[in-house]
């Protein structure tokens, strides 16, 4: 590419990256749609990296979930273990669990390995929900991107999914009891609920098939869909451009940030290099689903203080929670375990999926945004959220609420009731405080924009009033009230986001003072005298400073 | 931003002349991106803080190359083997130091190449047009009309009988998968859910004149005299033949089943037509009950001897076993299922359980089939 030749003459190109860039060209005609791609732009803000975090923890699904099928067997057969694991000597089981036992104890960094996916997994869908909160609560989803709120909301569905069949596949005594419920779940639904669950176990519960369908659809068909699915999500967001809050020079028509090289690449990449860091460390560092505890599992047993995995928590926390109503009619039984499984997340999902239509509905909204909003300045939005976090948040606690009552000497019974009562109070609750807590820092800021920030300087007044003087963020009319009018974005509230701190100039170095070579202190004096302090800064159409 | 003028691409020969730079930010403008501000960092190349800023980068770099190294060393050289507690337990550190060094490893390679982007690369702010501007009229009305003569061209709105034919193969199609799917992996549930293997058998049992023999997990036959007063046990039927789907009694789902004996003193309220069900059948003291809960089908199986309640560690279902496993709290709806018990004198003299005859109800989660 000719960017890379310094010389800029005309001719072949004679350097090798030269040689190289022409080789491709010839072939592809790459020079513009690359250049476009490596200048495209990127917005920066904190919440931004939620998605980051659920992409790279799948891309560290991937890798280390194809590292344990080279040593993982999914197969029910019947087995005697004779490893390394003392305790397990001598005991049937399948070949999945005791080839799960193996990569534990038989293979060599296979448990690190093994923990760092099932990490993974818990971040993975961690990560999606939080991202999911940040574009509900910015209004992200909003026209024009409706389609990747939904395409999100398929992949938190089948990342559930995708988590469950995985976790079931060691095939010990708790993924068993989840398959079992799992299967409890299937029988629950009216009229094909028998046979869907015949359908999917080939026979009755638990069969000799579950795990190889299950190993099947974990390691290739809900990956698959999620990969595509995924490169749909970030296609869009390409196709889209990615949402900004607002700020100065920051409209509906562009999009500010960095380029992706190599700023934003550097960074990313970094962060990506974190993500895994992460992951490997708890993966080392904090034991998860030590199965070689639980054993092989059978039918007759069980442990107390069961749980799944967090993302299933809030559907275990509904079905604790459900009270006992059977509907028995005309010789058949609609069992009270449809409700809470079955119908309520059909619900919860389909309003999740609906609500950029609902809300564009109500509102009358059919503009397209590309700026986001901040939660204060959408209250009814932001208190819908909280109530739906709100409901979630007790399904989830519920979902453990035998852990809390012993760990607290509480009740069972009276968890359970305590659920129930706040699974009906609270959200309503959590959507008054949030609508309020919205309006009171609306005020705030609006406030702040007429009579300026406090500055904690008392005056006394000639007739002996003492006032607070405050600082005004900008122009204001004859009675001192600013005229700046909000603009979505965030009010500076103390003096020293206004560079109100010390005027004196740093001095550098912990132990003594940095002292530079008299030929660079020289420039550097030189650099400070000719500018305002902003010497270097260049608009695009002052002076161009160079790097060479 | 919007009110940019559109860039002109500059010519081959104004590129020629421009530095790297100006050829950089010359080729953003084509693509309407406007870098608004850009700042070397360290304009004077040399000084203390940038030297600094270079060697807390390479100081990262070198941290994640020597914990690349850490962890190779010690996964060739580490302890890793599992041995019996107490015997040595140096292996335990293994997982935790792969772990940690991987993490140092990835950890201060991601924050060398953040920092370098953050210390050391030019500061910079772009500003890209997002061109979101709809479709133009004329393009949609060509690409309406696109579609529309290509449809007339096929010549389907008029052809009625082509469309319907074509949309009946169709939905062959479309079902044809979902046949040969779904119906190679249908199973037919048939009365499966309805009876266990305690049902009686005479081919297999004829000495007990086909009652099902209860014993233990390791097929010991189970006798009164093995429990205590207030203590339970989990029992199944002894069919050791294998169903099709290679399960026996002890292993099959459905088997599962609670044997109590209830403390002195204490005393069962019946359901109605199971009040023999208990052993002996005047007076019961022991009593069989199906250990899968009726609401989502874990082991029941924390029993409290003293009130008599069993509880389901999974969903907190409740049973009062001195009201025949009536459901008392949470969201079980059904008692648990009942096994009429016998007892027989084995060839060693000793009395034996047996099942009368299979549960009188389907075990387990109810469904749309139960009454």
């Amino acid at each position: 590419m000719s960017s890379s030749a310094q010389t800029r003459k005309r001719g072949e190109p004679r350097t090798r990256q030269g040689k190289a860039g022409k080789f491709l060209d010839d072939r592809l005609n790459l020079a513009k749609p690359m250049r476009t791609q490596l200048n495209k732009v990127f917005p920066d803000h904190w919440s931004f990296m939620m998605g980051e975090i659920a992409l790279y923890s799948f891309i560290i699904l991937l890798l280390t979930g194809t590292y344990l099928t080279f040593f993982f067997d999914p197969s029910m057969g019947e087995t005697t273990y004779n490893g390394s694991y003392v305790p397990m000597q001598g005991i049937e089981m399948s070949r999945a669990y005791a080839s799960t036992l193996n990569i534990t104890f038989d293979v060599r960094g296979g448990l690190v390995v093994r923990q760092i996916h099932h990490w993974a997994a818990l971040l993975f869908l961690a990560a999606m929900l939080i991202h999911m909160f940040r574009v509900f609560f910015t209004g992200a989803f909003r026209k024009p991107r409706e389609l990747n709120w939904l395409i999100g909301l398929g992949l938190i569905t089948l990342g559930i999914i995708e988590g469950f069949a995985g976790y079931s596949l060691p095939d010990d005594l708790l993924s068993g009891t989840g398959l079992r419920i799992a299967d409890a779940i299937m029988l629950s639904i009216p009229v094909v609920g028998t046979w869907v669950s015949f359908l999917v176990f080939g026979g009755p519960f638990p069969g000799d098939l579950i795990i190889g369908r299950f190993y099947i659809a974990h390691v290739l068909l809900i990956p698959a869909i999620l990969a595509a699915l995924i490169g749909a999500h970030l296609a869009l967001v390409v196709r889209q451009k990615h949402t900004q809050f607002p700020g100065v020079g920051r409209t509906e028509d562009t999009v500010s940030g960095e380029r992706v090289f190599p700023l934003y690449a550097a960074k990313a990449g970094g962060f990506f290099f974190i993500v895994t860091a992460i992951c490997c460390a708890l993966g080392g560092l904090a034991q998860i689903n030590p199965v070689w505890l639980f054993g092989p599992y059978t039918p007759s047993q069980v442990s107390s203080g069961s749980q799944p995995d967090w993302y299933m928590m809030f559907l275990d926390g509904s079905t604790r929670l459900f009270p006992s109503w059977e509907i028995r009619l005309w010789g058949h039984t609609l069992p009270p375990l449809f409700w809470p499984t079955v119908v309520l997340p059909g619900i919860l999902f389909t309003l999740a999926g609906a609500y950029p239509f609902i809300e564009a509905k109500m509102t009358k909204d059919t503009k397209k945004h590309h700026l986001l909003q901040r939660p204060r300045d959408v209250p009814v939005r932001t208190a819908l959220g909280c109530m739906a976090i709100t409901f979630y948040i007790v399904l989830f606690l519920s979902g453990g609420n035998d852990i809390i009552a012993k760990a607290f000497d509480i009740s069972l019974n009276a968890m359970t009731w305590g659920g129930r009562i706040a699974l009906l109070i609270l959200p309503p609750l959590a959507y008054a405080t949030a609508y309020r807590v919205c309006l009171g820092l609306q005020r705030h800021d609006r406030e702040v924009l007429e009579h300026g920030v406090e500055t904690g300087v008392i005056r006394l007044l000639p007739n002996g009033e003492f006032i607070e003087v405050h600082q005004p963020l900008g122009p204001t009319d004859d009675h001192g009230h600013g005229r700046l009018g909000y603009a979505g974005t965030p009010v500076p509230k103390r003096m020293s986001q206004l560079g109100g701190g010390s005027p004196l100039k740093q001095i550098r170095g912990f132990f003594y003072p940095v002292k530079e070579k008299p030929e660079i202190q020289a420039q550097l004096d030189e650099l400070e005298a000719g500018g305002n302090g902003h010497a270097a800064i260049e608009g695009s159409d002052a002076p161009k400073q160079l790097t060479d | 931003m919007s009110d940019h003028a559109p860039v002109e691409a500059p010519t081959e020969e104004e590129v020629r002349q421009m530095t790297p730079e100006e050829a950089m930010i010359a080729g953003a403008a084509t693509d309407d991106i406007h870098i608004v501000h850009r700042r070397d960092r360290f304009p004077i190349r040399g000084t203390k803080a940038e030297q600094r800023s270079e060697r807390g980068v390479a100081l990262c770099f070198t941290i994640s190359a020597l914990a690349g190294v850490a962890f190779i060393v010690y996964f060739i050289v580490g302890k890793w083997h599992w041995h019996l507690p107490g015997t040595t337990q140096s292996f335990a550190l293994y997982t935790p130091i792969l772990g940690g060094t991987l993490a140092i490893m990835f950890l201060f390679f991601g924050m060398g190449l953040v920092l370098w982007a953050k210390w050391l690369m030019p500061e910079e702010e772009a500003v890209q047009d997002r061109h979101d501007v709809p479709s133009t009229e004329e393009d949609k009305l060509m690409t309406e009309a696109t579609l529309l003569v290509g449809l007339e061209d096929t010549g389907l709105p008029r052809r009625g009988l082509i469309m319907r034919t074509m949309l009946l193969a169709g939905g062959a199609f479309a079902t044809v998968p979902l046949v040969a799917l779904v119906g190679a992996m249908i199973k037919k549930p048939g009365d499966r859910l309805f009876h266990t293997l305690f049902k009686p058998n005479p081919d297999m049992f004829p000495s007990s004149n086909g009652m099902v023999p209860i014993v233990y997990s390791d097929w010991r036959p189970v006798s009164p005299d093995d429990l205590e007063p207030g203590g339970i046990a989990t029992v199944f039927p002894g069919v050791r033949a294998k169903t099709p789907e290679g399960y026996d009694g002890v292993t099959d789902a459905s088997s599962p089943t609670l044997l109590i004996r209830l403390r002195p003193g204490q005393s069962v309220k019946p359901r109605s037509g199971q009040a023999g069900y208990g052993w002996p059948a005047n007076g019961p003291e022991y009593l069989a009950f199906s250990k899968i809960c009726t609401h989502a089908g874990c082991p029941a199986s924390l029993y409290e001897q003293q009130t008599g309640r069993l509880l389901c560690p999974c969903h907190q279902s409740q049973f009062q076993v001195l009201e025949d496993a009536k459901p008392v709290f949470g969201p079980a709806t059904r008692s648990l299922p009942k096994l009429p018990l016998a007892v027989l004198e084995g060839e060693d003299g000793r009395q034996y359980f047996y099942a009368v005859h299979d549960y009188p109800e389907a075990i387990g989660p109810a469904f749309w089939e139960r009454p």
